[in-house]
C-alpha cells in the first residue's frame, strides 16, 4: 500500500498534535496534581444517616485554612442546602447518596462530580474570593430534580 | 440479476429508513418542546412531564433513528455489492424483533413508566418493559451482523481470492465493532437490570452497571460516525465524478475505528468514584488514540474532492469549492455535515481532556457537543444521503429537490445557532438534563438564560428542516417519475500498490477488538469487584 507524501506529513502532524496533548494532561497530573475527582469509598446507602459523619452534615474546621464538608445528596434537596466556607482555605466536599444518583456541581468552579449511592464522593477546592455560588445537582434525579440546588456562601 | 429480485431486497432497507424517519420526526416534536421550556417559553403539563420527553427524545434520536438507519445503510450496500439469490428471512426477522422491541421500550417511556432517560442510569428503577423493548432493539442489530457475515462468506467462496468490495468491508467492520460494544449492554441488562426490575433481586451494583453502560456508550458514537463514513467515502465521491482517495487507507481507517472504539468508555466517567486516576488516564490515551482514522478521514475526504477537481481543470481551493454539485442535496447534505463536523471534532478533544472537562461535565456544553456530532454530522449526512437512498431503493425520482436543498441548509444553520448557544450556556455553567434552568432567579442563571433563548430559535430552525426532510420522503414515495441518480459506490482510484490482504482478515481484527477491549476493562472491573460494593434497592423518583 501507498501512501501519499502530503498524506504522511498531516498524519504526522495529527499524531504529534496528539501526544503533545497526551505530554500536557500528563504534566498537569504529575507536577500539579491535576487529576479527576476519583475517590475510593464505600458506604452502605441504606445506613447514610447512621454513618458518622454523614449523621450530622455540614462543615468542619480541621486545621488552620482547612476545612471538610460533608454533604448527603439525598432526593430533592441537598443537606446542609447552605454551606458557608472561608475564602482562601483548602475546602474538601465529602458527597454520598442514600437514594439514587445526583451531581455536586458548584458553577464557575471546577468542583463537578457524580455522587453514586454506596460510594463517597470527594473533591478539594480553594475559593479565592468573597461570595456566593449556585450548588446544583447536575445529573438526572428524578421529576424534581431542577429544584435540587443550594449555595455556598465564601466569607 | 431478476429486476423482481432487486425489489424485493431493496423492501426490507426501506423498511429500516422509513422507521428511522419516523423516529426522527416523533424525537424532534420532543426536542423542539425540551427548548422551549428551558428557555421558559413553555411548560410541560403534568401528565407528560419534560423528563419523560427528554428520556423519549434520547432513546428515539440517540438509539432509534441512528441504529435504523445504519442497519438500513449497510443491508443496501451488502446487497448491491454482493448480486446473488438470496433468502430475506433472517433480514425480516431482525427487523421485526427491533421494531418490536422499539415499541415495547417507547410505550413504556411514553406510559411514564420509564423517565429513566437513555442511559437509564441504576437505581432509578423503570418498568421491566423498558429493559426488556431496549434489549430486543439492541439485541436484534445481531441479525445484521449476521446477514452481513453471511456475505461476505459467500463472497470469498464465489470469488476466491478476491478483495471484499469496500463497502462491504466497511459494513463489516461496522457491524464487528457495534456487537462487540453491544456485549456490555446486553450483559448489563440480562445480569443486573432485568432481573432487579422484576424483583428477581432486591438490590443493583450501580458502578458496575454504570461501567457496562460506557462500554458499549462511546462505541455506540463511533457506530453513528462509522455509518457516516460509509457514505462519505463510498457514496458522496459518485456524486461530483470522483473516487474513493484510497482503497487501502479507508479499510484501515475502519479497521483502526473497529479496534479503537471499545476501549476507551472510562472517559465517561472522569467525575466517578470508585475507579482509580489511572484506568481514567489509559482510556484518555486511547480515546486521543481514535482521532488517527478520523484524522485519516478527514484528509482522504478532501484529497478525493481535489483529485476530482483537478481532473475538471479547477485547481485550488476555490476551484475544489466550486467544482462541487452544491445544488444536490444529497451532495450538499453530507458536506454540510463534514463542515459542522469539524467544530465537533475540535470540542471532542477538549472534552477527552479530562481536567477541562471537570468544567463542562454534565453542563450544556456537553449537549451542544453531541448536537454537533451526531446530531450535526451524523444526522444530516443520513438525512442528506437519504436523498439518494429512498429514490435508490423505491425506483422513484427525489420529490421537490429545491425542498430538499433548503432543508439541508436550514438544519445546517440551526444547528449551528443551537449548539453554539448550548456551547455557551454549558461554559457558563447551566446544567443539562434539566428542565428548570432559572434557579429561582440566582445571579448565575440570569447570565445563560439568554443562551436558552437563542437555543430555542436555533431549534425551531431545526425542527422545520426535519418537517421538510419527513415531507420529501414521504413525497417520494409516492412520486411517479423513475429515479435518474446513479445507484453505484465510488471506485478507488488506482494504485501503484496492492491492499495488503491482512486487511481483509476480518475474523483476526474482530480478535485484536476483542482482546484490546477486556485489556482495558480487566482491571477497573476486577477493583470494583474487589471493593464488595454495596447494592442499591432502586426507586421511582417520576
Ligand atoms: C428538532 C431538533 C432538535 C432539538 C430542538 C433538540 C433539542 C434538544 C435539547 C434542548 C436537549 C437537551 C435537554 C436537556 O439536557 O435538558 C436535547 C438532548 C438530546 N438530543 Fe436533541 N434536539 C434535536 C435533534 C436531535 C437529533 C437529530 C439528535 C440525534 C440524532 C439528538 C440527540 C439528543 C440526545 C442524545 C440528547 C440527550 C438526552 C439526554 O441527556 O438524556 N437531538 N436535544
Ligand atoms: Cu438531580
Ligand atoms: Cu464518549
Amino acid at each position: 500500500m501507498h501512501i501519499n507524501r502530503v498524506e504522511r506529513i498531516w498524519m504526522t502532524f495529527g499524531i504529534v498534535a496528539l501526544v503533545l496533548f497526551l505530554g500536557v494532561l500528563a504534566t498537569a497530573a504529575i507536577s500539579e496534581g491535576i487529576i479527576p475527582p476519583s475517590h475510593i469509598q464505600t458506604i452502605d446507602p441504606a445506613k447514610v444517616a447512621q454513618t458518622p459523619p454523614f449523621d450530622n452534615p455540614g462543615v468542619r474546621k480541621v486545621g488552620d485554612k482547612e476545612y471538610e464538608v460533608y454533604v448527603v445528596a439525598r432526593y430533592p434537596a441537598f443537606r446542609p442546602p447552605l454551606i458557608s466556607v472561608p475564602a482562601g482555605a483548602n475546602v474538601t466536599f465529602f458527597v454520598t447518596s442514600p437514594d439514587v444518583v445526583h451531581g455536586f456541581f458548584i458553577t464557575n468552579t471546577d468542583v463537578n462530580m457524580m455522587v453514586v449511592p454506596g460510594w463517597v464522593s470527594s473533591a478539594t477546592h480553594v475559593f479565592r474570593t468573597p461570595g456566593e455560588h449556585l450548588l446544583l445537582c447536575n445529573e438526572y434525579c428524578g421529576r424534581e430534580h431542577h429544584y435540587m440546588y443550594g449555595t455556598i456562601e465564601v466569607q | 440479476m431478476a429486476l423482481a429480485q432487486v425489489e424485493r431486497e431493496n423492501r426490507l432497507p426501506l423498511a429500516y429508513v422509513y422507521t428511522a424517519t419516523g423516529a426522527l420526526v416523533v424525537g424532534a416534536i420532543f426536542g423542539l418542546l425540551q427548548s422551549y421550556s428551558r428557555a421558559k417559553a413553555f411548560v410541560a403539563p403534568g401528565w407528560f412531564d419534560y423528563y419523560r420527553m427528554l428520556t423519549a427524545h434520547g432513546v428515539l434520536m440517540a438509539i432509534v433513528f441512528t441504529t435504523f438507519f445504519i442497519c438500513g445503510l449497510s443491508l443496501f450496500m451488502v446487497y448491491r455489492a454482493v448480486p446473488r439469490e438470496r433468502s430475506l428471512r433472517l433480514g425480516w426477522s431482525g427487523f421485526f424483533v427491533m421494531l418490536f422491541g422499539t415499541l415495547m421500550a417507547t410505550w413504556a417511556i411514553l406510559s411514564g413508566n420509564a423517565s429513566v432517560l437513555y442511559t437509564f442510569y441504576a437505581p432509578l428503577k423503570a418498568h421491566p418493559a423498558f429493559y426488556i423493548g431496549a434489549t430486543l432493539l439492541v439485541v436484534a442489530t445481531w441479525f445484521v451482523l449476521a446477514e452481513i457475515l453471511e456475505n461476505v462468506v459467500y463472497f470469498r467462496r464465489t470469488q476466491p481470492g478476491m478483495k471484499l468490495p469496500l463497502v462491504v468491508h466497511g459494513a463489516a467492520c461496522t457491524f464487528i465493532m457495534w456487537t462487540i460494544a453491544t456485549i456490555g449492554v446486553a450483559i448489563e441488562m440480562l445480569f443486573y437490570l432485568i432481573p432487579w426490575s422484576l424483583n428477581w433481586v432486591p438490590t443493583v451494583d450501580v458502578m458496575m452497571t454504570r461501567m457496562l453502560f460506557w462500554y458499549f456508550g462511546h462505541p455506540l458514537v463511533y457506530f453513528w460516525i462509522m455509518g457516516a463514513y460509509l457514505i462519505w467515502y463510498n457514496v458522496v465521491p459518485v456524486f461530483y465524478g470522483g473516487k474513493v482517495f484510497s482503497d487501502g487507507l479507508t479499510r484501515l481507517a475502519f479497521l483502526l475505528l473497529l479496534i479503537l472504539s471499545t476501549p476507551v468508555g472510562l472517559h465517561h466517567e472522569f467525575m466517578e468514584p470508585g475507579i482509580a486516576a489511572g484506568w481514567k488516564w489509559v482510556h484518555t490515551m486511547t480515546t486521543y488514540g481514535v482521532v488517527i482514522p478520523s484524522i485519516m478521514t478527514a484528509f482522504a475526504i478532501f484529497a478525493s474532492f481535489e483529485m476530482s477537481a483537478r481532473a475538471k481543470g479547477q485547481p485550488g481551493f476555490i476551484g475544489v469549492i466550486r467544482s462541487l454539485p452544491w445544488s444536490n442535496p444529497a451532495f450538499c447534505g453530507p458536506a454540510l455535515a463534514m463542515v459542522l463536523f469539524i467544530f465537533g471534532g475540535a470540542g471532542g478533544i477538549v472534552n477527552a481532556s479530562y481536567s477541562i472537562d471537570t468544567l463542562v461535565h454534565n453542563t450544556m456544553w456537553i449537549v451542544g457537543h453531541f448536537h454537533v456530532t451526531v446530531g450535526g454530522p451524523v444526522a444530516l449526512t443520513f438525512v442528506g444521503a437519504a436523498y439518494w437512498l429512498v429514490p435508490a431503493l423505491t425506483g422513484r425520482k427525489l420529490w421537490a429537490p429545491k425542498l430538499a436543498l433548503a432543508q439541508t441548509w436550514a438544519w445546517f444553520i440551526g444547528m449551528l445557532v443551537m449548539s453554539t448557544a448550548m456551547h455557551w450556556a454549558g461554559i457558563l455553567g447551566s446544567p443539562r438534563r434539566t428542565d428548570d434552568v432559572s434557579y429561582a432567579g440566582v445571579a448565575a442563571a440570569h447570565a445563560w438564560m439568554p443562551e436558552m433563548i437563542m437555543a430555542a430559535v436555533g431549534g425551531t430552525i431545526l425542527f422545520l428542516s426535519i418537517l421538510m426532510f419527513a415531507t420529501v420522503a414521504i413525497g417520494t414515495r409516492f412520486s411517479a417519475q423513475p429515479n435518474d441518480q446513479p445507484v453505484a459506490f465510488a471506485e478507488p482510484e488506482p494504485e501503484a500498490m496492492p491492499t495488503p490482504p491482512a486487511f481483509d482478515r476480518l475474523s483476526a481484527w474482530a480478535g485484536a477488538a476483542l482482546v484490546l477491549a477486556v485489556l482495558a476493562y480487566i482491571g477497573p472491573v476486577h477493583e470494583l469487584i474487589a471493593m464488595h460494593p454495596y447494592g442499591a434497592p432502586g426507586l421511582r423518583t417520576w
